[in-house]
């Protein structure tokens, strides 16, 4: 394995390890803001993360290009999303938690 | 390195899984909106790495078409979420909103 692959290997093992701070972080967080910032957090550096290896490995610039572009969309798609749920929950009545 | 994508991608398949405890227990509508976002991430990151992993070029143009129905899939939660008394009233509707009459 070259280096590259090396750098690749890192970056998308770093990747899994955030998708898995995520995905704790929506079973554990105790209410639906703090689950918001865990998942947004994680999600657009754990795909950033990923699409950054999977880049090193590309053949061409236009799988580069593409890559960056799913990646800068899910970055919108998961900010506007974020910020509606959490308008949605206030709109709802939900109550931030308060450490007891 | 084949072995590394296809046991990362299943590791990534084992958190889209793990959610669903989300999806089942959350006591409100928006924790269950906010795990079908983590559904759309994650399965974008699974489809990038299996389209490297099994060499179909294909699914990354999936993954891309999977981050636009997850944007557009938080968006109609919203409005199915949102009660209808919110909504702004219909242009023209109210009487003597129309342009063009005098006093």
């Amino acid at each position: 394995m070259s280096i590259l692959d090396w750098a690749t290997a890192a970056l998308l093992i770093a990747g899994a390890f955030f998708f898995l701070a995520g995905t704790v972080g929506v079973l554990r967080f105790p209410d639906v803001y703090n689950r918001l910032h865990a998942l947004t957090k994680a999600d657009n550096l754990a795909l950033g993360l990923t699409v950054l290896g999977l880049m090193l490995q590309a053949g061409s610039w236009t799988v580069v290009l593409k890559l960056l572009l799913v990646w800068l969309l899910v970055l919108l798609a998961g900010a506007s999303g974020a910020q509606l749920i959490a308008d949605s929950a206030v709109r709802a009545g939900i109550q931030l938690w308060e450490r007891r | 390195m084949t072995e590394l994508y296809l046991v990362l991608s299943f590791f990534i398949l084992l958190n889209l899984l793990a959610g669903i405890v989300r999806v089942l227990r959350g006591p409100t509508l928006q924790d269950r909106m906010l795990t079908a976002q983590l559904f759309g991430t994650t399965g974008v990151a699974i489809l990038l790495v299996l389209a490297e992993a099994i060499g179909v070029a294909a699914l990354r143009d999936v993954a891309l078409v999977f981050a636009l129905l997850g944007a557009v899939a938080v968006v109609a939660f919203i409005r199915g979420a949102s009660s209808p008394d919110e909504d702004q009233p219909e242009p023209g509707s109210e009487p003597g909103s129309e342009p063009g009459r005098g006093p």
